[in-house]
Parts: structure tokens; C-alpha cells; sequence
């Protein structure tokens, strides 16, 4: 191969399998990527070097054995990955990009990750995110910022930041990152890559550290829809450590079909409203345009409460999180400060071992469900959500799929929102509707603005239909080569 | 809607957190602005809907009663800022008699 930088997941693979390089080759190119543009992308927060060389060692013996006599091959042998930082692998420090988990050494593997490593990936490390997952421009991380490979001024969105900005310079042909409000779409859209994020329940979150616990989903970033579900088919299916993980059958996934015929789009109207940057409205409604030409009947739908999807979202998500967070005490794992009594162990250490976002969420949600406000605030939340979802269900009568733009805007400038947290909240406005309603979401690009940045489109469908969305994307990167252009970078 | 810094004061109370004077005044303003936005909730008539806790069918969920081995306690308490004895170790809980 001429260059193993910036390969995609099948040529990886290919690759391996062909004897075209080896997963040492193929991991040290990758580390040197790594070594080389990580002063000016920072995407990482720990580098597991020395594990991957070895597990990448490993990966070729047991392809040399395979040649002699024919066992089965795990499906991603020798493949690099990397890990957002918020999911559990044993002996490597975790620290959610906070520093109240500076020196947490999770004692055991998240099963996603494990599944992963049953098939036989090499993790070189584990990529920078906005601490506890809760952004949208990987700014709000206890370790410093992400730079967008397409424009190191910019953010490569949030919170799984440090893994699209892994895959889309090439440090990784893809990434692990969670979605509890747009965190893999988002990214995945500002840096030109394709991202899902499963249906509720469909890929197990034992070992993922809690956030919104009714909206936390895992997925994975990459270039294209079919690197997407090589990874995501791994991951995906019942597990019993997970009680909301769905014992559901995970449908084989078949890419070769690029004919749309029969597929029934729906394009809502709400997902285009007034303030949504022109270059970005433009690029998805070409993209929709080729999806007909390719067969699609397109019609428009209505999903009349997204514009509620933010309010309900920022109460339901802090309050979960407040709840969830209270488990930092300073007690079993975590910053301990120093103090007198437990109770101030339990004030200072969260006061100084929290970041000002995780703090705001916590008082927003601890305030929304005290005492003479529940009703208000997190109750009417919750009736809202079910007319969000409702939503969805009777859209789905209609069509097969929905596709809308997966943020207003391209990229943002480092520190743009940084003091307005409104702002930065109306970033996800388009992909909150997704987690609240549980339903899956692909983001894939679509198209660049005159700056030069990536424009994303986001498929959604139904519960459990990751498959279709896979489908659809893989038809349109077959006529498309948006998801094979790379940033220029050093 | 603006929220006091009285009430500001109860919610870090509630939620355990140590704020500087300068911390709880950000936060009334950034939090009071937020709220205000949120309010428009209320202008959605729910008096015929349930709320959802769970996107996903409710369902009890149990696993077999089986015995495993569980997480090795070393790991465990590896990561506790101070243990004794396979415990966690921590201040005194309740305050002595003077």
C-alpha cells in the first residue's frame, strides 16, 4: 500500500487480510500519525502505546497461524481503534475528561469495548472529550481543548470530539464515542465523518460512565457508513450486565444494494428553520435530491414538537446527570479533598473536582427535581417527551426514514459559545430529538461550505432499523466521495 | 424568571457542592437565563399525556440467580483515596460529644 494514513476500516482490513501489511505496520503508522499531530489536535487523553504494539503482535501471530491451518479469523483482527474516554477498559486509566477521575483505573472492561477486543482490535488509546460527556465542542474538558483537523481554529464538536478528530486526520480508520444528545453526530458531522448513534438498547452500556441514563447510547465514528457497521456489528446486541440492553436478534447487515426504490423519505420541515446556516440547508437538500435520483419517493413530514426537544432535553439530561454524579464522594474512587468531617470530604471535592459545566448541569438538575419545582420543570419535561416521541411513531407511518441536517451550522470557532452556555446548547437543537425518542441516527457528510468545513446530513428510522439507515448511506457514498476527502494536515 | 442567590445557595446544598462567592453569582445568572428558556414548556398542553421515563416497553428485568465470582476487591479498593483492612476508609460520620 502507498500510504497506510487515512485508510479507511475495509481497506484496513483488506489490507491485513491480503498480506499487505501487518497490524504492527499498520498500528505503528498509526502511532507515528499520532506522535506527530497530537501537539496541535490534542485528541487524545491517554496513549496506550506500548499495549497496542503488543496487542497489534499478538493480532499478526495469530493471522500467521491462521494462514498454516484455517481457524476462524475474528472479524477486525489487527484493526486500530480508539476509545473515547468515558468507556471502561481494564488497567487503563478513565478519566471522563475530569479531574475528579484523574487517577480512576476502571477494574473492569465495558462490554462494547470487549466485544470489540474478543474481535480483534488493537486500542491505541483513549481520545479527549468535554468532561462527563456534557458539550458540544470538546472545550469543556479537565485536559484542554480539541482542535478540528479542518481548521485548527475550530471545534471538532463535542462531546466525542477527541475520536472524530482522531479518524478525520488519520490517526485511526475509526473510533468508539456516546451519544446522549448528538455527542457522536455532531462531531462526526463538524469533521466530515459518518457517526451513529444506535437505537436505545441496542448496544450494551455496562462500563460506559452515566450521564443521562435515559438517553446514553454508544457508537462508533469513521469514514464511511460501511466502515460504521463493521464496528457496529461487533458491538451491537443483548447483554445481561446491561438491564436496558434489548434481547433482540441484530440483523445481519447486506451494503451491496445502491438501489433506493421503494425507500419512502420524510424531510420535516422544522429541521429547516430560520437561522440555519444557507450552505448547510443547501447541501443536505442536494443530498436528499441524489437520494431520489437514486430512487427514493421524498415527501415532506412534520414532527411538530422539535422545537421543544431542547428545553425538555436540558432538564431531563441534568437531571439524570445530578443523580448519576452524586456517586462522586470522594469515598470509593475519585479526588478526595482533604477535610474534617464527611460531609465536607463530599462539598469540597465535588466543588473543586467537578468543571463548571458538570456544575451547572448538576445544580440545573438538582433544581429541577427539588421540591415544589418537579412538576414544573422535570414533569412537564417528561409529558413533553412522549409527544416528541409520538412524534416520531406517527411520522414513521408514512416513511421509512427522516433525513434533516445534523447541526445549523458548520464548525464553530474555539471559545465562541464558551461563556453563553444557551449557545452552546442550541448547537444540538437537531440532534436531540433523536435520544429523546430512542430512535437511531446516522450522520454522514453531505458537502462543504465556502470556509472549507464539512456539512453533515442525519439519517433517523426506527426503533432498532440501524440497518436502513446503514443502507441508505452506503447507496449514497457509493455515488458520492464526500466521506473520502481528508483534511490537509503536516 | 431570575433565581436569588439564597436559592442558588439551597440548590448547591442539595447537590453537595463547595461554589465560591464569585461561582454562585455566575451561576445565577447563567441558570436563570436557562430556566427562562425552559419555561416555554409550559405552553404545550399535556393534560392528556403520560410522561416517559423509558423510551423502551416496560419490563421487569432479572438475571439468574447464579453465583459468579465477583470484581477482585485489590482493583476495587485501588482506586479509594484511603482504605484499611479490604475497607474504605473515611472521617468520623457523626460528630463526638463534646
Amino acid at each position: 500500500m502507498s500510504s497506510l494514513v487515512g485508510i479507511s476500516v475495509r481497506q484496513a482490513l483488506t489490507a491485513l487480510n491480503d498480506g499487505e501489511c501487518s497490524s504492527q505496520e499498520l498500528t505503528r503508522a498509526c502511532l507515528e500519525r499520532i506522535d506527530h499531530l497530537e501537539p496541535e489536535l490534542h485528541a487524545f487523553i491517554t496513549r496506550t502505546s506500548e499495549s497496542a504494539l503488543q496487542a497489534a503482535f499478538e493480532a499478526d501471530q495469530r493471522r500467521h497461524n491462521w494462514r498454516q491451518s484455517q481457524p476462524p479469523l475474528p472479524a477486525l483482527l489487527g484493526l486500530p481503534i480508539a476509545v473515547k474516554d468515558v468507556l471502561a477498559l481494564k488497567g487503563v486509566r478513565c478519566t471522563c475528561g475530569s479531574k475528579i477521575l484523574e487517577n480512576f483505573i476502571p477494574p473492569f472492561t465495558s462490554t462494547a469495548v470487549q466485544r470489540l477486543l474478543d474481535a480483534g482490535v488493537v486500542v491505541v488509546g483513549k481520545t479527549n472529550t468535554d468532561e462527563f460527556a456534557m458539550g458540544s465542542s470538546t472545550e469543556n474538558s479537565g485536559y484542554g481543548a480539541t482542535h478540528n483537523p479542518w481548521d485548527l481554529e475550530r471545534v471538532p464538536g463535542g462531546s466525542s470530539g477527541g475520536s472524530a478528530a482522531a479518524v478525520a486526520s488519520g490517526m485511526v480508520p475509526a473510533a468508539l464515542g456516546t451519544d446522549t444528545g448528538g455527542s457522536v453526530r455532531q462531531p462526526a458531522s463538524f469533521c466530515g465523518l459518518t457517526g451513529l448513534k444506535p437505537t436505545y438498547g441496542r448496544v450494551s452500556r455496562y462500563g460506559l460512565v452515566a450521564y443521562g441514563s435515559s438517553l446514553d447510547s454508544l457508537g462508533v465514528l469513521a469514514h464511511s457508513a460501511e466502515d460504521t457497521a463493521l464496528l457496529f456489528n461487533v458491538m451491537a446486541g443483548y447483554d445481561p450486565l446491561d438491564a436496558t440492553s434489548m434481547n433482540l436478534p441484530v440483523p445481519e447487515i447486506h451494503l451491496n444494494s445502491g438501489d433506493l426504490k421503494g425507500l419512502r423519505v420524510g424531510v420535516p420541515h422544522e429541521y429547516f428553520i430560520e437561522g440555519i446556516q444557507p450552505e448547510v440547508e443547501q447541501a443536505v437538500r442536494q443530498a436528499i435530491e441524489l437520494l431520489h435520483s437514486l430512487g427514493a419517493e421524498v415527501k415532506p413530514v412534520s414532527l411538530p414538537h422539535t422545537e421543544f426537544a431542547l428545553p425538555v432535553y436540558y432538564l431531563i439530561a441534568p437531571a439524570e446527570a445530578s443523580a448519576n454524579l452524586a456517586r462522586y464522594d470522594g469515598v470509593r474512587f475519585g479526588m478526595r479533598q482533604p477535610a474534617d468531617n464527611l460531609m465536607d470530604i463530599f462539598f469540597k471535592s465535588r466543588g473543586k473536582g467537578f468543571g463548571a459545566e458538570v456544575k451547572r448541569r448538576i445544580m440545573l438538575g438538582t433544581y429541577a427535581l427539588s421540591a415544589g419545582y418537579y412538576d414544573a420543570y422535570y414533569g412537564q419535561a417528561q409529558k413533553v417527551r412522549t409527544l416528541i416521541k409520538a412524534d416520531f411513531e406517527q411520522t414513521f407511518q408514512s416513511v421509512d426514514v427522516v433525513a434533516a441536517p445534523v447541526a445549523p451550522s458548520t464548525a464553530f470557532r474555539l471559545g465562541e459559545h464558551s461563556d453563553d452556555p444557551l449557545a452552546m446548547y442550541l448547537e444540538d437543537v437537531f440532534t436531540l430529538p433523536a435520544n429523546l425518542a430512542g430512535v437511531p441516527g446516522l450522520a454522514f457528510p453531505v458537502g462543504f461550505d465556502s470556509k472549507g468545513l464539512p456539512v453533515g446530513m442525519q439519517l433517523m428510522g426506527m426503533h432498532f432499523r440501524e440497518e436502513l439507515l446503514f443502507r441508505v448511506a452506503h447507496a449514497y457514498q457509493q455515488v458520492t466521495d464526500w466521506h473520502m476527502k481528508r483534511p490537509e494536515l503536516g | 424568571m431570575s433565581l436569588t442567590l439564597t436559592e442558588v445557595e439551597h440548590i448547591a446544598e442539595l447537590a453537595r457542592l463547595e461554589l465560591t462567592d464569585e461561582e454562585k453569582e455566575h451561576y445565577r445568572q447563567q441558570l436563570s437565563a436557562i430556566l427562562d428558556y425552559a419555561a416555554r414548556l409550559q405552553m404545550v398542553n399535556t393534560s392528556q399525556t403520560l410522561p416517559t421515563a423509558s423510551v423502551l416497553p416496560a419490563r421487569s428485568v432479572l438475571r439468574p440467580d447464579i453465583p459468579a465470582p465477583s470484581l477482585d476487591v485489590k482493583d476495587l479498593l485501588s482506586n479509594a483515596p484511603q482504605s484499611e483492612d479490604d475497607q474504605f476508609r473515611v472521617p468520623p460520620i457523626l460528630e463526638q460529644e463534646p
